[in-house]
């Protein structure tokens, strides 16, 4: 019986482990880094929709209100999607015969409701309410990015759990006054309250917002 | 054969005197190589096998219907939480303590006995401990974010509760499971070597020539060998000591009645020792005929071993005693409640069992003539393993099971999922066993050889 192995042995074992090693290392990283990417998170996605509706058209062209639209904002859990009257409100007097509206018209016709996609969600395990955030001083960009320069809506904040409980650990800075809510391209000015005396207007501070069941019910 | 009736068996041999260097390493290698016209494979070692495949198959069944249908096909619920998942592992990692104690701590005590044993003793060690370790994934709800536990930078923006002794729990498994497979392969790793120069067969060679790493036994080598050996040794004896005494702070964080007491770490401590020694003792007592390991593990080692049980079992039962005492001098009337249906209770059967099992029988072992009997040692350390068992019961049950509010009592009735995975996990340790008494030395060739190359 011959020598087991030759000298080359221990460069195939080096090369081997090493392999080994390189693989173990690289496979934890990309599974630790894989869920902070924005291609995991779909940031930036804009999901198909029965008509291409434009926000930046709407909003940043033609000034309309969030609250046109999304109208219980301020009271419900849910923003809630306009019915097809409020499409109409305009609709039924200009571009009436325009190809990209024949969904509305249908909808319309038919009196079904349009069935948008959600484009910005969060796991059925969370609890979120729309009203209690607008009401406190949260804008819509904060979440929602800059949508008034959005042709086509893509969700633009990870929505990690990270995301949300950054902001509920210290609220402050990410608070504005109540006239600038609606405003998706608002920048903090030198007239600005300061971070405490934003929490303090909007009465913050006195619960713990971290606690696990302020999301999870 | 004068030693097996020796009557100062405390001066009896640890090696029989015919024995030499040359002698050992033949009967090893031929037993591990299974060379020669007598290949090594006897008939019992085939029977085991298929049982304990067979049992493991159970358990791959019942975790595979575990992953699918939930923890809801357990009988744990309110308020009896923790049930077989948690005993099991508690159990486990208990029995995994012997080889490190034979093999560590009497390491760094310099006891010339441990060398026959320590092999054998961290196989065991390996095999319980990872029994051990799959039953804290299996008991959560969602076992594959089991690295939640792990405290990592994550998009949750959440840590682990470093409060919890579970968290703590979980580093000083993963430690002790790691550290163990290191020490046991750091240790096997001059006998590999000689394997691989003895194997006859390509592949024995090329199985044994990978795993030694490129060891050659040179000066050089050694002189590097020893230290680290020594370091790790030194290491894994603090170890098990603290793996206990976490695993009794699971419970001691807990302010439940019987669980929230100062004496829980240092008590699974010397309930870890007893269980691990009855392991080793009732594994190496039908061992040494089996693979003719008499002249290596002589009655001087059987001996040496029924007195660490014995001892063990009287620390076991200073904490039983203490358990009683610190119930009734304290000021908790619900831990006197429980203790009560600890006593005379449903449970009543288990506490009682346990008291026989660990502390009543191992009384035999102060007569010599009992220690060297090895069938009555054999079913002591049977029963202790059994009593351990027990044991665990009783705490994890029937302290959940009456806690301070009465309206909050119940009870916790195992179903055939809970049982087949205890049976599944004894065939794991089963095969994992066979299978290394199959393929690696059972004896450490190289430090044994030394030992015989000093004797005068």
């Amino acid at each position: 019986m011959g020598v087991p192995f030759t000298p080359r042995a221990n460069i195939i074992m080096t090369i081997c482990l090493g392999t080994i090693a390189c693989v173990v290392t690289s496979g934890c990283l990309l599974w630790f880094a894989w869920p902070y990417s924005d291609y995991e998170r779909h940031v930036g996605w804009t999901v198909e929709q029965p008509v291409p509706f434009s926000h930046q058209h709407h909003v940043a062209g033609l000034g309309l209100d969030c609250r046109f639209c999304h109208s219980s904002v301020e009271r419900s859990a849910q923003a809630s999607l306009p019915p097809t009257f409020t499409c109409m409100t305009c609709h039924s007097q200009i571009w009436t015969n325009a190809a990209v509206l024949a969904a509305v018209r249908d909808s319309l016709l038919r009196n079904t409701p349009m069935t948008w996609q959600r484009v910005t969600n969060v796991p059925d395990y969370v609890y979120f309410n729309h009203s209690i955030h607008v009401v406190k001083g949260v804008g819509c960009e904060s979440c929602h990015g800059n949508i008034a320069a959005m042709p086509l809506t893509y969700k633009a904040k990870t929505l990690t759990m990270q995301f949300c409980v950054n902001c509920h650990r210290d609220p402050g800075p990410n608070l504005r006054p109540a006239e600038n809510i609606f405003d998706t391209d608002w920048h903090r000015g030198p007239d600005t309250p300061g971070p405490a005396a934003l929490m303090a207007l909007y009465h913050l501070g006195r619960r713990n917002l971290t606690e696990c069941s302020i999301c999870h019910r | 054969m004068t030693a097996e009736t020796g009557a100062k068996v405390e001066d009896g041999p640890l090696i029989f005197p015919t024995e030499t260097p040359h002698s050992l390493t033949e009967h090893i290698c031929a037993t591990t190589l299974h060379e020669g016209e007598d290949g090594w494979t006897p008939l019992w070692w085939w029977l085991g096998l298929g049982f304990a495949l067979s049992l493991l198959g159970m358990g791959v069944i019942s975790v595979a219907w575990l992953f699918y249908a939930g923890l809801g096909i357990w009988g744990i619920d309110w308020p009896v939480a923790w049930g077989f998942d948690i005993l099991n592992y508690v159990w486990w990692i208990a029995i995994a303590s012997g080889g490190t104690f034979i093999s560590a701590l009497f390491f760094v005590l310099r006891a010339p006995w441990r060398t026959s044993l320590n092999r054998l003793a961290e196989s065991l060690t390996l095999c319980a401990a990872l029994c051990a370790a799959i039953f804290p994934i299996l008991h959560l709800g969602r076992p594959r974010f089991f690295y939640w536990l792990f405290p990592y930078p994550n998009t949750m923006g959440l840590w682990a509760q470093f409060r919890s002794p579970l968290v703590w729990d979980f580093f000083a498994i993963l430690a002790y499971v790691l550290c163990s497979i290191v020490f046991w392969y750091f240790g096997v790793l001059p006998d590999l070597a000689i394997l691989r120069d003895r194997a006859q067969r390509r592949w024995q060679q090329v199985f044994y020539g990978v795993l030694a790493l490129g060891f050659r036994g040179s000066g050089r080598q050694w002189r590097h060998y020893q230290p680290v050996y020594g370091v790790m040794a030194a290491l894994m004896a603090p170890l098990v000591v603290s793996v206990h005494s976490i695993v009794g702070m699971d419970f001691a964080g807990g302010a439940t009645p019987g669980w929230h007491s100062t004496q829980f770490p240092p008590f699974f401590v010397f309930g870890a020792a007893l269980s691990g020694f009855a392991i080793v003792l009732l594994a190496v007592i039908p061992l040494r005929p089996a693979m003719g390991l008499q002249p290596y593990i002589t009655p001087r080692h059987i001996n040496i071993l029924g007195c660490l049980l014995l001892t063990s079992s009287l620390c076991v039962a200073y904490a039983y005693v203490m358990d009683v005492f610190s119930t009734y001098y304290g000021p908790d009337p619900a831990d006197r409640v429980m203790f009560a249906f600890r006593l005379h209770g449903l449970y009543a059967p288990i506490y009682w069992g346990t008291i026989m099992l660990n502390i009543v029988f191992p009384q035999l072992l102060w007569w010599r003539a009992i220690r060297l009997k090895q069938p009555v040692v054999w079913l002591i350390c049977l029963g202790v393993l059994i009593g351990m068992w027990l044991e665990r019961f009783q705490i994890i049950v029937t302290s959940l099971a009456r806690t301070q509010l009465p309206s909050a009592w119940g009870q916790y009735t195992p179903t055939v999922w809970e049982w087949s995975l205890l049976c599944g996990s004894i065939g794991l340790f089963l095969t994992t066993f066979l299978l290394l008494l199959r393929f690696m030395p059972m004896l450490a060739i190289a430090e044994m050889r030394s030992m015989l190359g000093n004797r005068p």
